[in-house]
Formats: C-alpha cells, structure tokens, sequence
C-alpha cells in the first residue's frame, strides 16, 4: 500500500492503480470522460490533469493527465492546483464550444456526466463566438437513438463496441475535428450489447430509445432494485417507474454477476410489464360476470383447496417465494415442476452435480479471472449473453496478462496493452451444435451433434486423468482436438468450464463435470457453470419437486383434481396435444400469471399477479446465488400483487416476506441463507428507510391531481427498507438496497464510484446475494463413465434441436416492440448436404412430421450444421412447441 | 425608554395617515406587466408550442405541482403530451419561468382564479397554452439549438456550420 | 339597595364586560390595521363591527377537539378558570358611585389575589396540554407572573398608603382633589407595566410568544375552548384598564357633563387603546431580559417608590 500525497495530506492506496482511480477511491471528486473502470486509461479527453511534483522541493511541479500515471510510493500531487484547475476548465471549454447545448430535448439531460464536468470544472459561460460543427444522425435501430452533435470525440462508445463487445458494425470514421462515431451506413446495431452504448457514452449521442418513447428524467423515477427476469444469470438492473410504468432499466453494478453491463434483452425486454396483454382483474370463469372482487375469489378459492384433490405447478420465472408458497398451499407432495420431464431430469443432473458440493459454482467474475475456458455444448450467446461477454473478458485479460508480465506496463493502460497483445488471445475452446460469435476468439471450435460434443468432453477428461479410460475410437476429426484441449486446459492455473442443458443433453453435463472434476484433481482452481433456461430455473429445481408429466400421470389417477398453475404457460412447455391432454384431465384450473397466453385462457379461475417491477421475491441464478428484487411501485390497480401474497391469502398466511423466508429455510433447507439476502423489513438508518425517489423527484403535488387533487397517502412497504417517497435517508445504503446511483455532483450513473470500494471493486459493505450452492471443504466425487454411442445420421430422420434467440426466444421479452421487431421468423435449419440431398434451397418450404402432426417452416441453410440435425428456433410466439432432442421425419413440400 | 415612547408616537400617527391597502373587488389592482400570477404556456413565433417537454420547470417547482409527460411528433419536436398545474398548490414563485429554457412557461399579470372546487384549480394543457408568445417575442427554441426537428435541417441554424461530410479528409 | 337591584346591577356589568371583551375583537383589529396603514375588517356589518359575531360563531362551530393525550379534565378546566377569575376581580371594581357588585373593604387585595389565580389556568392548561411548546409556554407563564406579581402589588401599596384604606370607593374618593397619577406617577407607570405583564399582552406575551412557541399554553386548544381564553385576555386588559382609571385616573370623577360611567368608560377606553397601540408599535423582548428586567429594575424602583412616599407622608404628617 504506497502514500501518496496528496495536496499536502497523506493518503495510502491500492498499487498497481493510476492516480485517477486512487484519487476517485478517495472521494476526490476529479472529472473525465474517456476512462471506465471496465476499459482503462486511454489518455483521450485529457479532462483529468492533476499537477505532480517531483519531490519536496519542487515548486512548479507539472501537469499529467492522471489516469495515465501510475500510483507511486511518496508521489506528490495537487488536484486543487490553480494551472490544473485552469487546465481541466479548458478542456471543457473547448469540448463545448461544438456542443449543441440542446439539453432540454437531450434524454442524457439530468444524468449526464459531461453536464456533471461542466459544473464541476466550473465552465459556465461559451466564449467561442463562431459557428459550430453539426452532423448528420443515423438510424441504429429500435434500441439506440443517435444524436451526433452532441458528441465531445472521448472515443468511449467505439472502445466499448469493439474492444469489450466484440461488435465490428460501429466505427470511427472521418477525421480531425469531423470524426465521427456510427455505422458505415444506417442500419440496425448488430451487437446484442449496443444498449450499454447509452450508458457508457458520456453524453447524449447514444441514448436509450425505448425510453425516449415515454421519456422520463432520472430525476422522475421511482426506481429500485431488480433482478432481469429474462435468463438465468440473474443479472442485477435498477427499473425505474414513472406514471405507473416503467420506464426503463439500468445496470446496477455487481462486481460478481453483471458488473457494469447488460445484454439488450436485459434492458430492452422490460415492456411486458406495460403491457396491454397483463392480467388484471381477477376472474372466476363460468359465472354471470367473470370479474369477481378479491373477497369473492378468496372465498371461492378457499372452498377449492379445502377438499385435499389439489396440486400445484411450480415455475421457473415464479419467484422462489411464490414457488415455496404454492407449495405450502398444496402440500410438498403435490407440488410439481412447471418443466416437462427432460428439463426436469437435467436439470436434477445440474443440482445433483452443484449440490455434490465437488465444484466450485463459478459466479461470472470467476470466470472473468479465469486463464482457459471450454464452452461445452451450450450457445451462451444466445441463452447467457452476459456469460459470453465475460468470456470475451476473460480472454481477452488473460491475453493481457501474458503482455503485461512480458515487459512492466500497468494493465489499465488499455491502449498500450491492446497495441502490444495484438491479436493474442486467451484459452477459449467453443464446442456447440451450430456456430456462435464466439467462435472468432476460440483457439478452438467445434461444432458437432450432442452426443459428439458428449463423447469430447470424456474423451477430454480421459486426457486430463489417466484413471478414466480413452476414447475407444478415433473416429472424426474432433477427437482429434482432445488432446490440444486437455493440453490447455492443464496448463491454466484457473480454468472454467461451461455448458448448459440448452443442447437437450444429459452427456454433456456429466461430460462438462468430469473434466472440470479431473482439472480440480490436478489441483487446479476449477470452476464450473451450467446456463439454465429461465430466471428461476434454479430455484425450482431446487426445490426437487417431480416433473410436470408425473402430475399428468396423478391426473389420470384422480379425477376432478384442482390444479393451481402459478406463472407458468402450460403450452411453452410441452407440445400442444401433450397439454391438452393435461388440461382435459384437470378439474379446476386455477391459473396465477403476468400476461394472457394460453393457459390462462383455460383457467377457470385467472389470478393477476405482479411482474419483477411490482413485486418482491427473489430468484436463484445459474450458480446458486439467491438474489433479491423488490417491488419498484404499487400499481394503482391492487388486484396486481405477488404471486406469493395470492397464495398465502388463500391460506389465510402472512404477508411479511421475512417471515415468509423464515419458513422456506425451515421447510426447505437447500434455501438456507435467504433471509439474509437483504437486510429485513424493518431495517433503518438513523430512523429513515431508504426513498426510491430521487431528492429532486417532481410533480408529486400534480401527477394525480386530474383524478383527485387531494394527495393520495403514501403507499407503505412491509416487506422492504425502502419507501415510496423522496423522504428518507439520502447517503449510501447497504448494497443489497441501493435504488439508484446518485452522488452530490454526479448525477450520471457514473456516480456508481462512490458506491465501490474502489472503482470497478465491489460495491462498499460488499455485494448483494446468498450463494447455496458452495464447494465442500474437501471435495470427494466420482467420474461419469457411461459415455454416449457417437452420433451417426440417420436416413430420412433428423435429430431436433432447439436453438435459442437471444433476442426473440424470450416469453416476456417479446412484448418489448424492438425484441419483436428484431426477432427472427420461424426457420428449420439443415446443413448444406441434408439440404442438397433434399434438392432444398434456402426459403424452401420443409415439412416437420412430429406424431401425426406436420409442421411446415421455411429452410435456412447452416453452413456450419452437422448432416443429421435439424435445428428450429425456440420460444418463438410464431413457433410451435416441438420435443426437442428426439428424431423427426423432414420432408420438402 | 424614550425611543419607545417615540416608537409607539410613531405608530400611532400612523392612524391618520393615507392607507396603503385598496377596496379590492370594488377597485381593481394596477398590475405591472412582471407581476407573478397566473402561468401561461406560450408559443414561438410560427405558432407551435414552444414547450419541450424538458422537465426543468417540473424538478424547479418547490411544491411539485407541476406534472407533465414529453413526447415527440414524426419529426422527433418534443412537446407535451400533458402538462398539468396543480394551482391549489402553487405559490406563484416563478421559479419554473426561470427555470424554463424556451421561454415557453410564463408567469402574467393575473391572480384572480379563485374557484369553490379545489378540483377545477388544476389545470391542463388546454387551459393553460395561450396563443401568444407573452414576455418574450421573436424566440424559438428549434433555431437555434442543434436539433433537427422539423424546425429546420441540420446544420442551417444560427451559428451552424453546415453538417460534416465525413468522407472527406481535407482540413 | 334592596337584593333585586343588585341582581340587576351583576348582570348589567357581567353583560356590559363580556360585550366589551368580544367587541375587543374589533376594536383591536380595526386599530391594528389603522396603525399599520391598513383598512382591516369592513365588510361584515356597518364599519366590519360583525366581524364579532362572525368570530364568535366561528369559534362556536369549530370542532372542540381535545387531544387524545392531553389530561383530559384539567384540559376542560383551564380556559373556565381564566374567565372566572378575571371575572372575580371585576367584583370590586366601582363603575359609578355606586354600581359595583361588592364594595369591600380589601378591595385592593381582592384584585390583587384573584388575579394572580388566573396564572394556574396557563399553568393547568400548558401542564394538560402535554405538549412541550405548551408546557414551556406554562412554565414561562409562572415565573412571569411571580416576577411581576410581586412589584405589582406593591406598587398599589403607594396610593394604599395615602388614602389609608383598601376600599376601592375610597381611592377613588381620595381623588377628588388630586389624582393619583400626579402623586404616584411611579407607582402609576410601574402597575401599568405589570398589568401587560399580568394580562400578557405584547410586549410581554412570552408565554404564548408565536414565532417561538407556536402558541404557547393554548396551542393544543380549539373552540370555544381556545375563545375562553380569547376572552380571558380581553377581560384582562379590560380589567387592567379599569384598575389602571380607579387607582391613578380618579374612577368615575370627571366634569359634569358627561356621567359618572360614562367618564369611567371614555378613560377605561383610552387605557385599553394604549394596550393596542403597546402591541402595535414594540417588539417582545427576550425571556430573560423580561424576568431580569422585572427582578432587578421594577423590584428595587417600587421600593423604592414605597420609601419615598412612606418618608414623605411621615414628614408631612409631622
């Protein structure tokens, strides 16, 4: 820990940072534009000279641009120097005298970090008195909107695009003072990461278009903390609330999930909650008038239970409570999953295998901090974006690594690092069914079938422990790789590994575990990660409840059986005669859900219950970490509440999550630790709760005041430290209920800073989330031995394989108008053989003949597809349910 | 002592002394044309309104009784799509006129709006955009900042160069 | 006098009093506004004059709120105690040779003892309030009234000691040939100012002091309730007045041309007119600038005052 002075006072800080980042951990408030704690120093904007001086002695000192200058020990230096001041007011200046000034119809306006540098530079005033550069706008698509005036050139967008995203469409063109950041031509923003332009650009050139569709200042909305409810990262986000809508989402920073991005899905996909398709009236079918009062419904529904012939479909995008409460309301016998059977099995496969306490759950900084990582079987850019943009972190910062020991450079300095390491890349091995973006950073990839993917995986194992037996037969070509791999991978001091259930493939989680479990042998510090399909995947499968289809197999048994669905559209999950079938053999249906689908058209009794934004629970992520997210604002309409409040109405229950948590670690051990997840209830600071709205929040005499002038009461919150209001305590909160990022001077959601230990460290007083799934002290496991036949094409039968959109396979997410706009049509794809052999060409009309029912889709041709797979998308409205992993005769219409 | 035997002296010639007040209804008030009353919303000159929908007045107002939603038309001109003014709440204090970067919210010469019904003093847009450009003629917000929203193309506004060609390379 | 007329007389002055302390409210209002170049209340009835009764009724129909924490009896009791004792002492005061309810012998020592009851309703009501700015203003409200209980008292002693009765009809008979106010102009001055002090009227109005205690002792109190006390202190300054024209301003003596009330009444006026123009033209001084003022400059005046006029009737009675 060196000292450093600084204007005559001693401090000590973290070595190996630049004197920007130290000054910033210190509470200095000192500006700049083109430094990110996720993408280092550049030196661009040179808005953070700070004068250092040479020794004791030395007087005049110099001027540096501090995020390029390394943390010495006795380094002297002076923010508040009359040349530095002089110096960064300057800067400013002449970034300003291109500026449109145009903020009043600027959405960066009010939380804008160059406002912020303005004012704190202390430049109010444009002397310049000629004319200003303008530019021409592009269209980037439903997502980003493009404003280039307002552009200071800190290069941040085209560093992140690039550099972080990988993203190749968005570049810097022209030059001098007419540079200029956007597309070669107009056209939609191929990156699924170009949301994070809006935040990382400093000012209002890249700015949210959702949002500007019912634009709301920061300062406006009611916000607080979330978790995304569109994949099973759990990724923490802030949803802000305005007018009983919300109105958009932020990254809310976890150093060890998400950290300072989303995935367009995460921030776009919110528009299901505004939705016209929500539930909102309670509804008892049959009767004279459907819509029925909340007494009625919890009389009627009362008398339902009672008789015993009940059981309860669980969901993986219900919250952990909701779940549990079902459960209590049905008794832990009758409670069922809502995944067919072969989500279920392998998804008991990924608990078993985490719960085994054998490895280590790898959150996503594991794997950022990871040196080699084998993607086995799972197409995480599509079903776990914020996962492969981690891997390409990971990749690209062990390549750094290796620059950096090479010769002595700090690893902020980004643009000397990048310069050197070239085209240098970390270990990545990328084996998946069909092709992913990923591919260009893999020192391998492979594409294969399952089974194949399967037999590489043990064959990879086989290599790394010589107690397993080898591959039998060299057979193709991948085998071949093994060896390379199994040599990478035991070279890493960290390696991680990845797969998922995505490829329908019980192999290849058992294949991903024995090489994770053969590296952890050789003393490696492994981790291991499964990608699940729906927020709360893990938590329901912790639960350990049996599959939906045994409850068909109950349903035969019993007849007149009362089944209350909870958030969960029955015809998602299984092909449609399957669910009829099951919906024949009901009694009553009692249904609780967000939005209209399907199912909710069956039920009998229809219960409306509140999305992640008007309620409180928590969801469990792919490594086990249970994360909390609470209620943004209370709906207007009070028939909108938890899934969990309706089902302990039923059973007459309480409506305190704490206490509700209290009894899920009494009932279900596995959840232990979810009481602690956030500080409870009735937590305070000196007295006050923590406001979801800003001090500045407006209109609060006269957003309501058309419907009746007298102000309405405050809506109380039992069931979180947070109140409606703008009143309460103003400084930082723990991490766990930070509503949003706010500082005095720093407006931005760059004031994230004083909310870290250190810029890009965690969050002060540590991150929010409960990890259940953690490594046993001393791990003992076994190896899976019973590897798969290899995969052989069949004549006239393809294997079906699902494959996942990132933007598109989303249920909720699709009501966001851009994630439709850009979702992909209903495709089949076959490789270019099948597809020959066939006499197909793309567009032809293919025929899929799955039991008797025949499904027509266009063809898609994939280059990279294995002969014997048929790959359709999945989850899309369009789409039809189809049973994945199983043969399916294709015919050419 | 003495100073308060001249005090109340004072005070109490005050008693034959002209009164300051006036016999309002009977005899109107002469308000001069900044007098703080009643807030208005104004238009430019080419007769659109020239609120942006900027939310500065909303977040100036020290009661909050200002609530409005922006929107925007095809060619992305921000107006409001409500804008609402609690008066039983306002204080007249003009804050959201300075705060107003359009000139587009103005306080006028007039208090008398008083009604039996707290409800009827809330004000939509309707009652409160006005067909003037009140206090200050000649404005308009579109010209001169740097957007183009259908006020006037890129580039061709006061102090603009026109838009960059950005394939060239000359200086 | 036989029983009947005396009845007569007790409801007369009891009627004239409380009329006169509601038309208070005009009177004070009307003549506050002059003083600060305003109209003040004009429109209900000739000159505004029913603005009394729309204040009384409105007092009336107020809700008569009594808080849930407040000591609910004594709560009641406090502003009745006010007007009652207020009341009391204008038993001795003589109108007009004549009309006064009890003409007794310790007339002087009456005033003086009910008076000074008047502080338990601040007291009681501050006390049973429990409300802390009521509370502080009781408190205020009891060592006022010791501070300047004792200096009031004495500075009477003075005209006691030259007319050598009690009697109020003797005081005010003594006065014939020269009125007190030229023999006693200290003891004048000195009881006038503990009189603001006694009724708490500005600039003495410590105990209720609004812009530092709300209201003080009646903060918690609405109503009627809150009018008891409206027309105790009206009372006072009446009753102050009326002490103040007996004692130093020769009662009802005066040329002939008016009667005897009626000179009572013009220079009873004329006293409480100054109370107003008091509350018009000075500040409230601070808490204990009042109590020091009142310990350690009217205490030793007023005895002195007593010495002099002691040492001055002995040497002219030798």
């Amino acid at each position: 820990m060196p000292t450093i002075r600084i204007d005559d006072k001693d401090y000590e800080v973290r070595d190996g940072k630049n004197l920007l980042e130290s000054c910033l951990a210190l509470g200095f408030d000192l500006p700049y534009f083109c430094w990110h704690p996720a993408m280092g120093s550049v030196g661009a904007c040179r808005q953070c000279a700070v004068k250092v001086f040479k020794d004791e002695q030395d007087t005049r000192g110099r001027l540096v641009m501090s995020c390029m200058e390394p943390v010495k020990e006795g380094l002297r230096l002076s923010i508040v120097d009359p040349a530095a001041k002089a110096f960064r007011e300057q800067v400013i200046e002449w970034l300003m005298t291109n500026h449109p000034h145009d903020c009043p119809v600027c959405d960066e306006g009010g939380s804008c970090h160059l406002q912020d540098m303005t004012v704190m530079t202390g430049h109010d005033y444009r002397r310049y008195q000629y004319r200003k550069r303008t530019y021409q706008n592009q269209y980037l698509g439903p997502f980003i909107h493009h404003e280039m005036n307002r552009c200071i050139q800190c290069y941040r967008c085209v560093r992140f695009y690039r550099d972080i995203a990988g993203g190749e469409d968005l570049n810097v063109y022209a030059a001098h003072d007419h540079i200029y950041f956007g597309r070669e031509k107009e056209g939609v923003l191929q990156s699924p990461f170009s949301g994070n332009l809006a935040e990382i650009c400093p000012t209002g050139v890249f700015t949210d278009k959702t949002l500007k569709a019912h634009y709301t200042r920061k300062w406006d909305l009611t916000n607080a903390g979330s978790v995304c409810p569109h994949c099973s990262l759990g990724c923490n986000i802030f949803a802000g609330e305005r007018y009983g809508e919300i109105r958009c989402i932020t990254n809310r920073f976890n150093s060890e999930v998400n950290g300072y991005f989303l995935c367009d899905k995460g921030r776009f996909g919110y528009e299901f909650v505004n939705s016209e398709n929500r539930i909102r009236q309670p509804l008892i079918r049959g009767r004279l008038v459907d819509a029925v009062s909340e007494d009625q419904l919890l009389e009627y529904l009362r008398h339902l239970t009672g008789n015993g012939n009940i059981i309860g479909i669980g969901s993986p995008r219900a919250s952990v409570e909701t779940n549990f409460s079902l459960m209590q309301l049905v008794g832990i016998d009758n409670f069922y999953q809502g995944v067919n059977e072969d989500t279920a099995f392998l998804q008991k496969r990924v608990t078993d295998i985490l719960e085994s306490g054998t490895l280590r759950s790898n959150s996503l900084r594991d794997i950022e901090s990871s040196d080699a990582i084998l993607v086995l079987g799972e197409d995480i850019w599509n079903t776990a974006p914020i996962m492969a943009l981690t891997v390409r972190q990971s990749v690209m910062k062990t390549a750094f690594s290796q620059t950096v020991q090479q010769i002595s450079l700090p690893s902020w300095n980004d643009i000397a690092v990048r310069e050197l390491t070239q085209e240098a890349r970390g270990y990545l091995a990328n084996a998946g069914t069909s092709g992913s973006p990923l591919d260009k950073l893999a020192t391998h990839h492979v594409q294969a079938a399952p089974d194949d993917i399967a037999r590489m995986g043990y064959a990879i194992a086989a290599h790394l422990d010589p107690s397993l037996p080898p591959l039998s037969k060299q057979e193709n070509e991948l085998t071949a790789r093994t060896g390379e791999i199994a040599l990478a991978l035991s070279l890493a001091r960290k390696p991680a590994i990845i797969s998922g259930i995505s490829a329908c493939n019980e192999a290849i989680l058992k294949a991903a575990y024995n090489i994770a479990w053969a590296l952890k042998r050789m003393g490696k510090e492994v981790g291991i990660s499964y990608v699940l399909p729906e927020c709360n995947s893990m938590g329901l499968a912790l639960t350990k409840a049996p599959s939906f289809e045994k409850a068909l197999g109950r349903l035969e048994r019993n007849t007149g059986t009362t089944v209350i669905v909870a958030e969960q559209d029955i015809y998602r999950c299984l092909p449609e005669e399957q669910a009829e079938m099951f919906f024949s053999k009901c009694g009553k249906i009692v249904v609780l859900d967000v939005l209209h689908n399907r199912t909710t058209e069956r039920a009998h009794v229809l219960i409306p219950s509140a999305s992640f934004a008007e309620g409180d629970g928590s969801f469990v992520n792919n490594e086990g970490r249970i994360q909390r997210f609470y209620k943004v604002y209370a709906p207007e309409n009070n028939n909108v509440i938890e899934g969990w409040k309706w089902l302990e109405r039923i059973g007459g229950g309480n409506e305190r999550i704490d206490q509700l948590h209290t009894m899920i670690e009494k009932g279900l051990s596995q959840f232990a630790g979810i009481s602690t997840e956030a500080p409870a209830a009735g937590f305070r600071i000196h007295g006050e709760a923590v406001p979801r709205e800003p001090h500045r929040y407006s209109g609060r005499t006269a957003m309501w005041a058309h419907l009746q002038v007298s102000e309405p009461k405050p809506h109380q919150d039992n069931n979180a430290p947070l109140s409606f209001t703008m009143e309460g305590y103003k400084g930082i909160p723990p991490a766990a209920i930070i509503p949003f990022y706010w500082a005095p001077g720093w407006n931005s959601v760059q004031a994230l800073n004083k909310y870290q230990e250190i810029p890009g460290g965690k969050l002060t007083g540590g991150n929010p989330g409960v990890r259940v799934l953690n490594e046993s002290a001393e791990p003992r496991g076994d190896f899976f031995t019973d590897m798969p036949e290899a995969f052989s094409a069949r004549r006239g039968r393809w294997l079906l394989l699902p494959a996942y959109h990132l933007l598109g396979s989303g249920e909720m997410s699709m009501e966001s108008r851009g994630i439709a706009e850009l979702s992909p049509e209903p495709y089949l794809a076959l490789s270019m053989q099948d597809a020959v052999a066939m006499n197909a060409t793309t567009g032809s009309t293919m025929v899929v003949q799955i039991m008797g029912k025949a499904y027509s889709l266009p063809l898609k041709i994939a280059e990279t597809l294995t002969d014997g797979l048929a790959v359709v998308p999945a989850g899309l409205p369009a789409m039809p349910v189809l049973p994945f992993g199983s043969w399916v005769e294709i015919v050419k219409k | 002592m003495l100073s308060h035997i001249r005090t109340m002296w004072l005070v109490f010639l005050h008693l034959f002394r002209k009164k300051a007040t006036i016999e309002y209804p009977e005899e109107k008030v002469k308000l001069h044309p900044r007098y703080k009353g009643r807030i208005v919303l104004t238009r430019d000159p080419d007769g659109g309104e020239r609120c942006v929908g900027c939310y500065l007045c909303a977040v100036a107002c020290p009661v909050d009784c200002i609530a409005l939603q922006a929107t925007e038309d095809e060619q992305g001109r921000r107006y409001p799509e409500f804008f609402r003014i609690n008066f039983s709440r306002c204080i007249f204090c003009g804050y959201c006129e300075e705060a107003c970067p359009t000139y587009a919210i103005q306080l006028i010469p007039d208090f008398e709006m008083a009604e039996y019904r707290r409800q009827d003093l809330v004000f939509e847009k309707e009652d409160l955009l006005i067909n003037s450009q009140g206090k200050y003629p000649g404005y308009n917000y579109y010209k001169v900042a740097g957007m183009d929203a259908g006020v006037k193309a890129k580039g061709t506004g006061k102090n603009e160069d026109p838009p960059v060609d950005i394939h060239s390379l000359l200086p | 006098m036989t029983s009947a007329q005396h009845i007569w007389i007790v409801l007369g002055i009891l009627f004239v009093l409380l009329n006169i302390a509601a038309g208070l409210i005009w009177v004070e209002r009307r003549l506050l506004a002059l003083f600060q170049d305003r109209l003040g209340p004009n429109r209900a009835g000739p000159l505004g004059i029913l603005i009394v009764l729309a204040d009384t009724l409105k007092l009336f129909f107020k809700e008569d709120w009594i808080p849930p924490f407040a000591d609910r009896w004594v709560f009641i009791l406090s502003p009745a105690i006010v007007v009652g004792a207020v009341l009391m002492s204008f038993v001795i005061i003589p109108f007009a040779p004549g009309i006064v309810v009890a003409d007794l012998n310790i007339g002087l020592l009456f005033f003086l003892a009910m008076s000074s009851l008047a502080v338990y309703s601040i007291v009681l009501g501050g006390w049973a309030s429990n409300n802390k700015y009521a509370l502080l203003g009781a408190l205020r409200g009891a060592s006022q009234m010791i501070a300047y209980e004792v200096f009031m008292g004495l500075s009477l002693m003075g005209v006691v000691m030259m007319t050598g009765s009690m009697r109020m009809a003797d005081i005010v008979n003594a006065q014939k040939e020269a009125w007190f106010i030229l023999t006693q102009p200290l003891g004048a001055i000195i009881f006038f100012i503990a009189g603001i002090a006694e009724t708490h009227r500005l600039p003495f109005d410590i105990p209720e002091a609004e812009s530092e205690l709300i209201a003080g002792y009646h903060a918690e109190y609405s109503g009627m309730k809150f009018g008891m006390f409206f027309i105790g202190e009206y009372l006072g300054i009446t009753l102050i007045s009326a002490m103040m024209v007996t004692v130093f301003f020769g009662g009802w003596l005066g040329p002939a041309f008016l009667p005897a009330w009626g000179w009572f009444f013009v220079k009873t006026f004329l006293f409480i007119g100054l109370f107003i123009l008091l509350r018009a033209s000075l500040p409230r001084p601070r808490y204990d600038q009042l109590i020091g003022y009142g310990w350690k400059l009217m205490l030793p005046l007023v005895l002195a005052n007593l010495l002099i006029t002691g040492a001055v009737l002995l040497l002219l009675k030798n």
